[in-house]
């Protein structure tokens, strides 16, 4: 079983999306011990003992993660089907690079496929949350 | 952007909390007690009689609980000419056709019984050109059509386009083709169906038209209309793709009704690429001329649409073809013919733009070389021709308000049109018409909005126009906050289930925000009538004085004379003889249908854009680099602006997209490429580095506070401005899409140009 289908089929969290299966899309991005994984390509079992944040747990204690907001302020969300592993993504990047240019966040999302929003939006999101963390020392 | 409260700012799209936190719900995330899995068994062949189903094996299969064929499956065709059966019993026309449908507890067990099904095939010839398809001794694939050719055309005919273009100065014309792409959305497709009481159908899906899917779905399988109902979860994408009914969703219903249990079928994404419908195909031979000042005599197109083996909406797109080619621009004379023909190939449907961007691709690429013949600026001589508000096309189309000789200047100016270029770097603009008010493809137009004031405040929008992504809702609750003077927290629209809403004909042609939008302000009108009424009294004022924000009612001749809105609603509640606060709008706009002569204003105003672009040609490779963007749209007026410029920039993705790299592979109509790593989109880093985009506002008059219909316009110019760019760049006409670097090399090759 994939981390993927742990996740939507036993747990009931389905804020993961499955969006291909096949590690192409990138819209079941979770994080496994701080790094991005396409969750359907790892095994629910390779997971024992490793600690996995996904959106829902992004925002836990009911505080929205600072790219949460900046897709909500930037318009980067349409159909919102790619929207978590996208921002998920996006944690990961920047816990990395905290001051990123909008090239570096372009290259940082391509293995995130968007139908709708050309990207544009999520690029202007991702920079804005990193201004917003550098300034209110959020990780 | 003056004196309104919320229409015009940056808000957050009302769906965005839950589309950020993982709360939204799609149809993939629906789960109901007792649900079973359905799968669908496809062809083997492209063409070939079935001689036998041999089903039994599947049934042995652990978690099994039907398997269904055509034999026990006994349904009406779907399609716009009805010519597709759900189920296939003797004869298959192309590798996606369903054989046979299985419903098991488990997605693995289904697909395991599947794969156990015997099928007897006798293959027969099949032909996957359209040229082919027409010569004598092809086979052909229905008895209803003879050598292919079906019997549903376009012939439109106005002035004399022969004549006019034997005696105009210059002329230009080519034959340019155009591609299988599909919509790719991020979502797979699902179906979930459950019946209930009395034998009556909830089907949960993810469709663009749920009143006219209510009738498909009866018509097809006997259930009564009146018994079913059509719930929307939050849908992952469409784009058109889901403006039709599909064999897989009667294929549930099916299953659901032989188990007796819930079956839902969500598709892989190998069966998305093989399975939903493309972009329609198309090969147009065009002609255009003009005077030696640069004034367009005539245009003269002829379409041979390759139709596949059914026919989904691909077939009609010609009609919105149509209007590009005879309404952009002013030209006294056209003529327009179009034909489909069947072949063993995938079927099309509608995608955003329908027809306009294929028709665009060789239109505005025969404005460009006109105007090199003329010796005309192609940025002068698109002035010299753009429609004016007042004039009517050659279809009937009354042009309103028009902002296309701004768009064109704007996007020209800001790409440096006339400046200096770099070696193999080029220049190339191209504009597009398209409906902007909805849009009369069907009898009706309409969309209906209840609206439900509640004791503290809180407006519900209940309505059938669906949110396919783009961003509807949201306009549609800030055009009820402005109305009423609330904040838009306050606003929520409900409009995921057919027994609620009222009717809607479907999200097509960019008109939900336009239609929508109107149904709302009606609906607001008359809660506002009937709270000015019942607040005049509390506050001593004159109905006529009052006026709505800040969550009051405000006597404007005396601001101090104010109540609260939600406390006039429960005074209105509690009290003998009360009263509820509904009010009611159904906006069906002032357009017309179209007869058979496709003539009649089909919007109430039309949306204009003009896009430039900038490339660079690497004549080593063929491949085109879009170092700038440049997009200028007449918008009526931006209600929500952030979700404006995203269809704009999810347009240039697309358009881009379309242009340049996406394209379904067949080989003799078996796709080679079902998955997104062989399929090309633009990701991230391919977007041009430098886009713009500028909104010009019209204020258009039976706009919703002044707005048009926006979200199909920006796909629709892109390749013919990339087209002209490339032009531009190393003199080279490419007039097939798409143009990867593998096309654009032979193509200089062929003119001595490669390096």
């Amino acid at each position: 079983m994939t981390l993927l289908d742990f996740l939507r089929e036993y747990l009931g969290m389905t804020g993961t999306n499955a969006g291909c299966r096949t590690g192409d899309c990138g819209a079941c991005t979770v994080l496994l011990d701080g790094k991005s994984v396409n969750s359907c390509l790892v095994l629910a079992c390779e997971c024992d003992g490793k600690a996995v944040l996904t959106i829902e747990g992004l925002s836990a204690g009911g505080r929205l993660h600072p790219l949460q907001e900046a897709f909500m302020d930037e318009g980067a969300v349409q159909c919102g089907f790619c929207t978590p592993g996208m921002i998920m993504r996006g944690v990961e990047f920047l816990r990395g690079n905290p001051d990123p240019s909008p090239a570096e966040a372009r290259v940082a999302i391509e293995g995130n496929i968007c139908r709708c929003t050309g990207y544009e939006n999520i690029v202007k999101a991702v920079l804005a949350a990193a201004r917003k963390m550098k300034g209110g020392g959020v990780a | 952007m003056s004196g309104f409260a919320c229409v015009g700012r940056k808000v957050h799209k009302i769906d965005a909390f839950d589309k950020v936190t993982g709360r939204a719900v799609y149809g993939h995330d629906l789960r109901i007690p007792g649900m079973l899995h359905g799968r669908i068994l496809r062809s083997a062949h492209a063409h070939a009689r079935i001689a036998e189903i041999d089903a039994r094996p599947a049934l042995g299969v652990p978690g099994v609980h039907a398997v269904i064929t055509a034999a026990d499956a006994k349904t009406g065709n779907i399609g716009f000419l009805q010519d597709h059966p759900v189920l296939k019993g003797d004869r298959v026309r192309s590798f996606r056709d369903e054989v046979a449908a299985v419903a098991a507890s488990s997605e693995e067990a289904a697909e395991e019984a599947c794969s156990r099904i015997i099928v007897k095939y006798e293959p027969l010839p099949a032909v996957f050109d359209p040229f082919e398809a027409m010569a004598p001794g092809a086979p052909q694939l229905h008895d209803s059509a003879p050598a292919n050719i079906i019997k549903f055309g376009y012939d439109f005919n106005e002035g004399d386009a022969d004549k006019a273009l034997e005696s105009s100065a210059f002329t230009a014309e080519g034959t340019f083709r155009t591609h299988y792409v599909t919509h790719c959305c991020m979502e797979t497709c699902f179906a979930l169906a459950v019946f209930g009481r009395g034998g009556s159908l909830t089907f949960h899906s993810s469709t663009q038209i749920p009143y006219l899917m209510q009738n498909t779905l009866s018509r097809v399988t006997g259930v009564p209309a009146w018994k079913i109902r059509i719930r929307q979860p939050v849908i992952g994408g469409a784009f058109g793709s889901k403006l039709d009914v599909y064999p897989y969703e009667i294929i549930a219903i099916l299953l659901a009704q032989r188990t007796g249990r819930p079956v839902k079928i969500t598709y892989t994404r190998e069966e998305e690429f093989r399975c939903t419908p493309t972009r329609q195909p198309m090969v147009i031979r065009m002609s255009a001329g003009c005077d030696r000042e640069g004034k367009l005599t005539a245009r003269k197109a002829e379409a041979v649409l390759d139709n596949g083996a059914y026919t989904s909406w691909g077939i009609t797109t010609p009609h919105i073809m149509l209007t590009g080619i005879s309404s952009l621009y002013k030209v006294p004379n056209v003529s327009f013919k179009a034909f489909s023909v069947y072949t063993n190939n995938a079927y099309a449907s509608a995608f955003r733009g329908y027809g306009n961007p294929q028709g665009t691709f060789a239109n505005e690429q025969l404005i460009d070389e006109l105007a090199l013949k003329a010796g005309i600026d192609p940025v002068e001589f698109r002035l010299r021709n753009a429609n004016t508000p007042g004039s009517v096309t050659p279809q009937r189309f009354r042009i309103t308000t028009c902002g296309l000789s701004e768009c064109i200047r704007k996007a020209a100016e800001r790409i440096g049109f006339g400046g200096p270029k770099a070696a193999n770097e080029g220049v190339g603009i191209a504009c597009m018409f398209h409906v902007g008010g909805g849009g009369r493809v069907y009898k009706s137009d309409g969309c209906g909005v209840i609206a439900k004031l509640d004791d503290f405040g809180r407006l519900s929008l209940m309505t059938g126009a669906t949110e396919i992504g783009t961003g509807s809702d949201t306009a549609m609750a800030m055009i009820g906050a402005e109305c009423l003077g609330l904040p838009l927290d306050a606003v929520s629209v409900i409009n995921d289930d057919t027994d609620v809403g009222p009717w809607d004909v479907g999200i097509h042609a960019s008109r939900m925000t336009f239609i929508g939008g109107n149904a709302v302000i009606m609906a607001c009108e008359d809660i506002k009538d009937q709270l000015r009424e019942h607040a005049a009294p509390m506050i001593g004022s004159d109905p006529k004085n009052l006026e709505f924000r800040d969550s009051k009612i405000i006597d404007c001749m005396n601001p101090d004379r104010n109540i609260e809105i939600s406390r006039v609603v429960r005074a209105v509640h509690f009290r003998e003889k009360g009263r509820m606060i509904v009010g009611k709008g159904f906006y069906d706009p002032p357009n017309e249908f179209q007869g058979k002569d496709f003539r009649g204003n089909v919007s109430s105003t039309y949306a204009f854009a003009a896009h430039a672009v900038r490339v660079r040609v690497d004549p080593s490779t063929g491949k085109i680099a879009v170092l700038k963007f440049v997009a200028a749209h007449d918008v009526g007026r931006a209600i929500n602006p952030l979700g404006l410029e995203g269809q704009v920039h999810g347009a240039i993705a697309q358009g881009l997209g379309f242009a340049l790299s996406e394209q379904l592979v067949y080989d003799k109509g078996r796709l080679l490429n079902d998955n997104f790593t062989d399929y090309k989109m633009l990701l991230a880093r391919d977007m041009p580095a430098e886009i713009e985009i500028h909104f010009i506002e019209t204020d258009d008059p039976e706009g919703p506070f002044g707005a048009k219909g926006v979200s199909e316009a920006g796909i629709i110019p892109i390749p013919a401005a990339v087209a002209n760019a490339v032009a531009d760049a190393v003199g080279i006409r490419i007039r097939t899409l798409p143009m990867t670097p593998e096309n654009v090399h032979s193509a200089l090759k062929a003119a001595g140009k490669a390096t």
